[in-house]
């Protein structure tokens, strides 16, 4: 029996019938055996096709004219949904169909990683709409969660255009063509591919830059998930039992129901409702309460300790089973949120553009709508992380070249619509309650003159931040100076809108925390959103705290998640940069158990002191952190469209090579505009840093303040320094792929001369290419099996 | 009529199935059983726990480089 007949389907209901039209047989592609291994792509039209296609053209249209032109009108958040599936259809059935055509020229007849390699192990052809499951949960994280909820201060146009444009020519295009590139060479990482197409020299400056941005989107997310908990007994509680729940998953996978992952995950999750609800009772029980409310600070050491006991504990009691649940809750909560926005149609609150478009002073990030806006919505639009995972597994799982478009680009296009979510939770709140959650105490201070600290009573913090809301010129959706309003019941349970101070403690108490004034970071105001949306089905107003703690736990197990994995990865790559060094060689073995703990030790480190410094600023840390995150995460992208273009100037598609350039220089634009201001001038680093060191040597402060000015300073310093490192090792990577393009072209020569792609090889595995196979597919996957058994049989009569 | 609808849901309920123990990685060990039966005929596969710790150890050497967000 060969290997390929032990998985095909007997023929019996699937008997081929050759019933091919002429049309659709001159489309199969066979290899020498005579076996049907795939279907040319070609776009067939039919009138009832272009019908539909010109409806949804029509749809799309009407939608953003709807968002563009509204003034003075409520408008629903539904449109934002319509708006932004229509224009990722038009997209991806064109756009990246075209690029397919033109760039990535697929070809079924050519064995993809997967079907060469295949040994047991990573690399495993995969059921398209399994990986594409996978695709998914591995580049999805909490980053378009934050981004869109920070850069709503400026109103939803410019973020909507940005995230639904930015992902359909930039960030789904990327990640396409990252996995394409690296399918074609036996899935290499992103470091191996830059050695190959463009010398050690490119290989090493990548290797570093992804070390140093895993460390800084580790502290950036931690820093978010912190936010969220700190002073929260109830979220607190909740987050830290997920580790004796993964405990208890764990050892019940592993001793009782060896490899029942699904019985697992469902006895995780229901553990995890019990959690949040006991979340409850803790936080309502004041002297409990207390030993479960902790300040930034203790939470970031318990982090860290607990990242440690992490990597240091075997992977199926903590870490394994925290990721089941994290993708249970990925997948699920995105689907609970499309349903409770379009039940409970919220309308929107905020305009198109705000008076803080205009201007660089808006208090979730400082800078010009250009360039500030695109790095603060990083992931969602365009992410470089993304370069990382499609370059990691999935390459080696795909079964056909042509699944790449769906997987690829049709993964990135979910993740943008995650954003869109997250726009719509925060744009469906009342302006003055956002402005009031995402200020930081010392800019409620600033605006109000009146000082709050982290110590002041709910209703002193609540009356300043009504102030400061008051304090600044920012119009809602009608053109009126805008209001803290919060839209809940009274005690006889009628429907009451609550106004200024008394709508931020009942906002408050609805989501059963003390407070919800300068919660920065973005999870607060998500969570909100998402509570309010959740609560119109399940569970109506008084389940409005038990959504929002679940919102929390969303996002901080996303946020743990990625810390554990984080601290892996730079582990290793920390360990193969030593193992370079002649005396160090050691380190390159995994398995090298001191080794291993000096390298979980840099890499913890690495991440823990850039979040110990934001937890310790003044301004919060989030406002100096967001534009760090943003601009490595970006300037990563950059260096991922670098080597597409590398790779695509090798296979002389000259013509065609704007597609990867345009977003590009796009991209160059924004992150080396944003670099060079947060490094000259007076929204630098270096301004900052010298104010806080007049104050210090001004000898006027003392105490808190003092402490709170030396973290700033020294937190501007180091963002600094990083902005000029970026700056450098991107400049110079730019540098090395124009030269390589500029060679290959004086060279004149193309092809399998030039590229590290491996050669072709047949391929003897036939699957559909789209998420639901076409009726010639079908046909195709009889005629598949049929000759597979009519092969089989001819074999063993010759034996 | 209803034994229609009936072989409908039961084979909607049986690709939900298949999908979520693909996709969290339940169905590994019946691939590796086939593969197994396939490449080495006549020879004893691994159990499913030995296989379970074999792909861990595995996975321990080779870590995954993705990180998300």
């Amino acid at each position: 029996m060969t290997e390929a007949t032990a998985q095909v389907p007997a023929p019996g209901k699937l008997e081929f019938k050759d019933d091919y039209t002429p049309a659709e047989a001159a489309r199969v592609i066979r290899n020498s055996k005579g076996l049907p291994v795939g279907v040319r792509p070609k776009m067939v039209w039919t009138w009832q096709k272009a019908l539909l296609w010109a409806a949804v053209a029509i749809v799309c249209a009407c939608g953003w004219a709807i968002l563009a032109v509204s003034r003075g009108e409520q408008i629903s958040a539904i449109w934002f949904l319509v708006v932004a599936l229509s224009s990722y259809a038009i997209a991806y059935r064109f756009y990246a169909y075209y690029i397919q055509i033109k760039i990535m020229r697929t070809d079924d007849a050519n064995a993809t990683p997967a079907e060469r390699v295949h040994d047991g192990a990573n690399f495993e052809r995969t059921d398209r709409r399994v990986l594409f499951g996978q695709h998914f949960a591995g580049i999805s994280g909490a980053g378009p969660l934050v981004g869109p909820i920070l850069a709503a201060q400026m109103g939803y146009l410019p973020s909507t255009l940005w995230i639904i444009l930015g992902v359909i020519f930039a960030g789904a295009v990327q990640d396409m063509l990252v996995l394409w590139i690296s399918a074609k060479r036996r899935g290499r990482s992103l470091g191996q591919m830059a050695s190959d197409e463009m010398g050690k020299f490119g290989g090493m400056i990548l290797s570093v830059f992804l070390v140093v941005m895993t460390a800084i989107a580790m502290a950036f997310l931690a820093l978010v998930a912190i936010k969220a908990m700190a002073a929260s007994p109830w979220a607190v509680f909740s987050i830290g039992m997920t580790i004796p729940i993964a405990l208890i998953m764990g050892c019940y996978q592993r001793f009782l129901r060896p490899g029942r992952v699904i019985e697992t995950t469902l006895l995780g999750f229901v553990l995890l409702v019990l959690d949040i609800v006991a979340g409850g009772w803790i936080a309502s029980i004041p002297a409990v309460a207390e030993v479960f409310t902790l300040t930034a600070q203790q939470l970031v050491i318990a982090l860290v300790i607990y990242s440690f006991a992490a990597a240091a504990l075997p992977h199926w009691l903590l870490v394994t089973p925290r990721d089941y649940l994290s993708t249970l809750m990925k997948i699920g909560t995105l689907v609970l949120l499309v349903v409770g926005i379009i039940i409970a149609n919220p309308s929107v609150k905020v305009p198109g553009l705000t008076e803080l478009a205009s201007g660089s002073t808006g208090p979730t990030f400082s800078g010009n709508l250009f360039p500030f806006l695109f790095i603060t919505i990083a992931c969602g639009a365009l992410s470089g992380f993304h370069g990382a995972v499609s370059s990691g597994l999935t390459p080696k799982a795909v079964e056909k070249e042509n699944q790449i478009r769906m997987i690829g680009y049709g993964s990135m296009l979910v993740e943008s619509f995650t954003a869109i979510i997250a726009l719509i939770a925060a744009i469906t709140i009342s302006q003055g309650v956002y402005f009031s959650t995402n200020m930081s105490a010392a800019q409620i201070s600033a605006a109000s003159g009146v000082s709050v600290t982290a110590t002041s009573t709910p209703s002193e913090q609540a009356e300043a931040a009504v102030k400061a809301v008051d304090s600044m010129t920012v119009s809602d959706i009608e053109g009126n100076q805008m209001k803290v309003t919060w839209d809940s019941v009274d005690e006889n349970g009628d429907a009451k809108t609550y106004e200024g101070a008394e709508a931020l403690e009942k906002a408050a108490s609805d989501i059963g925390e003390k407070t919800i004034v300068s919660r920065t970071g973005g999870a607060t105001t998500f969570a909100m959103g998402m509570a309010n949306f959740l609560k119109s089905y399940l569970g109506g107003h008084d389940s409005m705290a038990f959504w929002y703690h679940f919102a929390i736990m969303f996002e901080a197990l996303f946020i743990l998640t990625t810390v554990d994995n984080g601290t892996r990865v730079a582990r290793y790559q920390i360990g193969e940069m030593l193992g370079n060094v002649r005396k160090l060689r050691k380190f390159a073995d995994p398995t090298w158990k001191p080794g291993n703990i000096i390298t979980t030790m840099i890499a913890t480190a690495l991440w823990g002191g850039l979040l110990w410094m934001g937890v310790s600023d003044a301004n919060g840390g989030i406002n100096a952190m967001v534009p760090i995150f943003g601009i490595s995460n970006q300037l990563l992208a950059a260096a991922c469209f670098v080597l597409v273009t590398v790779c695509v100037a090798k296979l002389g598609y000259k013509k065609y090579l704007w597609i990867p350039v345009l977003p590009l220089v796009w991209d160059i634009a924004v992150t080396f505009t944003a670099d060079f201001q947060k490094i000259f001038g007076p929204l630098s680093y270096f301004t900052v840093a010298s104010k806080y060191q007049a104050q210090i040597a001004s000898g006027e402060l003392s105490g808190e303040a003092l402490t709170n000015a030396q973290a700033a300073l020294n937190n501007a310093y180091l963002d600094g320094v990083l902005s000029v490192f970026f700056l450098v090792m991107m400049g110079i990577f730019v540098i090395v792929g124009v030269v390589c393009v500029a060679r290959t072209f004086a060279a004149g020569k193309f092809g399998a001369e030039t590229t590290s792609e491996e050669p072709f090889v047949e391929s003897q595995w036939f699957a559909p290419s789209g998420l639901i196979a076409t009726s010639l597919e079908k046909k195709v996957q009889r005629e598949y099996s049929a000759k597979l058994h009519e092969l089989a049989q001819s074999e063993q009569a010759a034996a | 009529m209803p034994g229609d609808i009936a072989e409908r849901l039961a084979h909607a309920w049986r690709g939900i199935v298949w999908y979520l123990r693909e996709i969290s990685g339940e169905a590994r060990y019946g691939h590796y059983l086939e593969h197994f039966a396939a490449e080495h005929p006549g020879e004893n596969p691994m159990s499913e726990v030995e296989y379970l710790r074999a792909r861990e150890a595995y996975d321990r050497l080779h870590p995954n480089t993705s990180c998300c967000c």
